[in-house]
């Protein structure tokens, strides 16, 4: 379906022939930049007005309506241009996280009913996240660990929060590929991975197996001392 | 130029056809009321819509649902705008079915939404003698107002959305306690007969109401404003302030929307003119 | 290569391009270059008005798809789940709906335009037909679409068109239960209807490449309707009409934002906000404006013809009402194209207009008198008009005489 078919420019000669002032005359060109930049859909008036500053100079210069017609079509280049943007950024920013979603970023849980040696798992931003109510026992034996021993050296009183050293609150997805640890169980008094074997200390802390990093703590805070807001 | 002018009365024309029939015929002719969000400038009045959540809550929301407000939605902007720590209190005196939480139930949290009165419609209706009490989260939309010809023409112009408020706000004002000497006859020129159980409202399709009416002066108590005035505690201001509560509820965006719309009108009519300036200039040398 | 191209490839990379994939050299020629009449007045804006209206009902469609839930149960929600929840969604979401009343605003005054400047004439029959296809095509979306939100006007709006299909003597009913998935319309029904309406705007755009290749070929009709002659008589389409397109693309835009932003309800319907019940009727079944027209043919024929009843008649005259459109170009015999330089021809057309503006009217009417006498007469008239008044029209007429040339003819204008 080439141009044969198509075209039907038999009566259009090439502008030069013609003795009006032909499409491709300076401000017609000028016109043509506009609506590049118009549909470039990018707001940068420096960036349209460098590129008129060299079509003046090079084609137009003997124009004494020059300028302001070209006044005009910067201006109507740049006045789309920044309208363009203002259409595309919300039909971008639709995908953000809708109000919702956002509402339930951040949740506030009642601590209080879990004993002494028990754990519960909430949702968290559609995570898994573990809240361990640790015994002294296994508070200790994670205080005790030397930093040098650990893949990834982290301190107990890093990974919790200070007069709340019994409550371990981690996202439950194991550091390597994201399966669920069994509680209690591995070598270490915490946690076992059954899908690649890496094990866990008390603490969340990795310390055989494949997986990279300590579990991760999500960010939170003691708003008494039994609710906790996570996110 | 004169040809777009007729182009724009030509789409005018076309667009005046749209559906005049709206909702809620048959009834007596609804007053419109002077709504702080009616019309292109009209924004929410913060403290009508914390009223009319009052009155809402204390009497609307035994029978109704809202199942489309989220307890946050009262803290967000343009809305009654509560404070968080009122409306996480608030959603804690209500519960809401969870799964996860022990015995499927627990306290509700900002993000959960408005829980039903009734667990089934059917519920709803059982507990109402047959009729069932729509849910509001909506219902100020999906009510109408039908407007004769010309005025639904110039509704276009004036943007009026309000008729569902309007509506609402008459339904209120519009029960009698016994059926009034004008009450239309039947096709067989019978008077009109109230259904047991039913009552009579002037606004009303058909005029017989499975709802009693819900409000009367006094029945709830507003609080002082800080500065000590006291708006009335009349059945007008209550069925006025929950009738705006209502249209926000159902359109909760509103305020944001119109301002965005100003921005936009503006650019365009702007980026217009500077079109109109660009065409001209590029056919100044053209005969056409 | 073509020989009227002007196109040089500017570099070794351009030329490689240009000799493998030449799409800077098509570019060029059809959107930059293209002898375009130099006397098209406003009328003929929308075409592209209507490309901008397709593209904006894609792009918000296929947004708000990202959000929306087609299933019975929860389609309602989810609508006003992306008006109250999604960034932007109350906007998005009144631009689709509003977008669909514009594009009939549009659509309508492309095909009037077409009408009355005989654009359908030889050697645009193609390009006309091609028009009605997507006419039809847009319609049939834009009632799909009206399914999705699932409220009360969705639902009754699909059973009221879907027995249309029960009207078809003997498979009727098995062409409806095919079409709805079941025995009436529901969640097979919703679930095929998103589908499609999610297809349908891609095949009107392949359409839409389609007409405006039968619109290259013989190039555009003009307001006097006399072929174009030579270069005196054209200019290239860019940048004078992509510059005056796009002004009347603003210009359209202006009462299309009024009502997304002030009054995005306004062209619906109330009761669509109440959710689809199968146990209620609303009490007042109106389609969207742009489909009143039609409803009201349909409706208008409440009598049985001979051995067709009165369901199949109202059937077909609908049917009919819009595949005559297609033949228009073999009604219309005249020599003359444009409704200026046709005496007799104007005010018949004229009355055609206003006749198609009563029908709409009267579709949002109540079924009882005086409207089904008047939808009766608007019937009659619109028939009337392409079978009877075009083809007389054409042998009866005798037209003003048409000036040699749009040159010609743009320069008595100016002397005038």
């Amino acid at each position: 379906m080439r141009s044969r078919k198509l075209s039907p420019a038999a009566h259009w000669t090439s502008p030069s022939d013609s003795a009006k002032r032909t499409p491709t005359d300076g401000p017609l060109e000028g016109g043509w930049l506009t609506i590049l930049l118009m549909w470039s859909k990018v707001g940068a008036g420096s960036v349209i007005c460098a590129s008129y500053g060299e079509t003046d100079l090079s084609t137009q210069a003997e124009h004494s309506t020059t300028n302001r017609r070209d006044f005009l079509f910067v201006a109507t280049g740049a006045v789309g241009a920044v309208g363009a943007a203002a259409v595309v950024w919300p039909l971008i920013n639709q995908l953000n996280p809708d109000a919702s979603t956002l509402a339930l970023a951040s949740i506030q849980y009642d601590v209080s009913p879990i004993a002494e040696g028990q754990s519960v798992t909430i949702m968290w931003r559609g995570l898994p996240v573990f809240v361990r109510h640790r015994t002294p026992k296994e508070i200790e034996e994670a205080k005790a660990v030397p930093l040098s021993e650990l893949k990834d050296p982290e301190t107990d009183e890093q990974r919790t929060k200070p007069g709340h050293e019994e409550w371990l609150i981690m996202i439950a997805n194991c550091t390597h590929l994201g399966c669920i640890p069994v509680g209690q169980s591995g070598d270490f008094d915490g946690w076992f991975c059954p899908c690649h074997g890496s094990h866990y200390d008390s603490a969340g802390r990795i310390r055989r197996g494949p997986a990279p990093k300590n579990l991760v703590v999500p960010p939170y805070e003691f708003l008494s001392d039994t609710l906790v807001q996570i996110g | 130029m004169h040809k777009l002018i007729i182009a724009a009365a030509a789409l005018v024309a076309g667009l005046s056809m749209a559906p005049a029939a709206q909702a809620a015929e048959a009834g007596a002719h609804v007053e419109r009321q002077a709504w702080s969000f009616g019309g292109i400038f009209g924004t929410y009045d913060t403290n009508q819509l914390q009223r009319g959540f009052q009155v809402f809550r204390e009497v609307c929301s035994s029978c109704h649902g809202a199942h489309l407000l989220a307890f946050r939605n009262l803290m967000e902007e343009g809305g009654p705008e509560f404070s968080e720590a009122q409306v996480r209190a608030l959603a804690a005196e209500y519960e809401v079915a969870d799964a996860t939480a022990d015995g499927g139930r627990r306290a509700a949290v900002p993000a959960d939404r408005w829980p039903s009165p009734f667990a089934s419609d059917q519920d709803a209706r059982d507990a109402n003698g047959g009729s069932l009490p729509p849910d509001f989260s909506v219902l100020a939309k999906a009510r109408g107002v039908k407007d004769p010809f010309p005025t639904w023409v110039f509704n276009y112009f004036t943007a009026y959305q309000e008729g569902g408020p309007d509506y609402i706000h008459a339904l209120l004002n519009g029960y009698h306690d016994e059926v009034p000497e004008d009450a239309p006859h039947g096709s067989d020129g019978a008077p009109f007969q109230l259904p047991d159980g039913k009552h009579y409202n002037d606004y009303f399709p058909g005029h017989a109401i499975g709802m009693g009416p819900p409000l009367s002066d006094g029945v709830v108590e507003y609080a002082e404003a800080e500065n000590g005035t006291t708006v009335p505690h009349t059945l007008e201001q209550y069925s006025t302030d929950v009738a705006a509560f209502m249209m926000w509820m159902a359109e909760p965006h509103l305020v944001s929307r119109k301002q965005t719309g100003f921005a936009v009108l503006i650019f365009l009519v702007l980026f217009a003119g500077l079109m109109y300036g660009t065409k001209r200039k590029l056919w100044s040398g053209i005969e056409h | 290569m073509s020989e009227h191209s002007t196109y040089v490839p500017g570099n070794a990379v351009e030329k490689w391009l240009d000799d493998r994939l030449p799409v800077v050299r098509f570019a060029k020629e059809h959107l930059m270059d293209f002898p375009t009449p130099k006397n098209l007045n406003y009328w003929w804006t929308f075409g592209a008005i209507l490309v901008m209206c397709l593209g904006v009902q894609i792009v918000t469609g296929i947004i708000l798809a990202m959000h929306y839930t087609p299933n019975v149960a929860l389609a309602f929600d989810s609508v006003e789940h992306i008006r109250r929840n999604v960034s932007g969604g109350r906007v998005i979401q009144a631009t689709h709906a509003v977008g669909a009343s514009m594009f009939f605003v549009a659509l309508y005054i492309h095909m009037f335009r077409g009408l009355f400047y005989g654009s359908y004439k030889a050697p645009r029959e193609i390009l006309w037909i091609l028009g009605v296809v997507i006419f039809l095509l847009t319609t049939a979306t834009a009632f799909m679409g009206y399914i999705l939100p699932w409220g009360q006007m969705s639902f009754w709006g699909a059973t009221v068109i879907s027995n249309i299909f029960s009207a078809i003597p003997l498979v009727g009913d098995s062409i409806k239960q095919l079409v709805l998935g079941g025995f009436a319309v529901g969640n097979p029904t919703l679930n095929r209807f998103f589908s499609l309406h999610y297809l349908l705007p891609f095949i009107i755009a392949a359409v839409v490449a389609l007409h405006i290749w039968a619109l290259h070929v013989p190039g555009n009709n003009n307001p006097v309707g006399v072929e174009v002659k030579d270069s005196r008589d054209t200019v290239p389409f860019h940048p004078y009409y992509t510059m005056k397109d796009l002004f009347a693309m603003v210009v359209f835009m202006i009462p299309f934002a009024w009502f997304v932003f002030f009054a995005p309800d306004i062209l619906g319907h109330p009761d669509n906000y109440i959710m689809a019940n199968p146990q209620v009727t609303p009490a007042h079944i109106v389609p969207e404006w742009y489909l009143l027209p039609f409803y009201t043919i349909l409706r208008a024929i409440d009598f049985n013809i001979l051995f067709i009843d009165s369901k199949l008649g109202g059937v077909i005259a609908m049917g009919g009402a819009m595949l005559c459109l297609l033949i228009v170009p073999w009604l219309d015999t005249s020599k003359v194209r444009a409704g200026t330089f046709r005496p007799m021809f104007k005010w018949f057309y004229a009355l055609f207009v206003i006749n198609f503006i009563a029908l709409m009217y009267l579709g949002a009417q109540e079924a009882a008198e005086p409207y089904t006498t008047l939808a009766k007469v608007c019937t009659a008239y619109y028939f009337l008009y392409f079978l009877v008044i075009l083809p007389v029209l054409s042998r009866i007429e005798t037209p003003k005489p048409l000036p040699t040339s749009i040159s010609e003819s743009v320069l008595g204008k100016a002397h005038a």
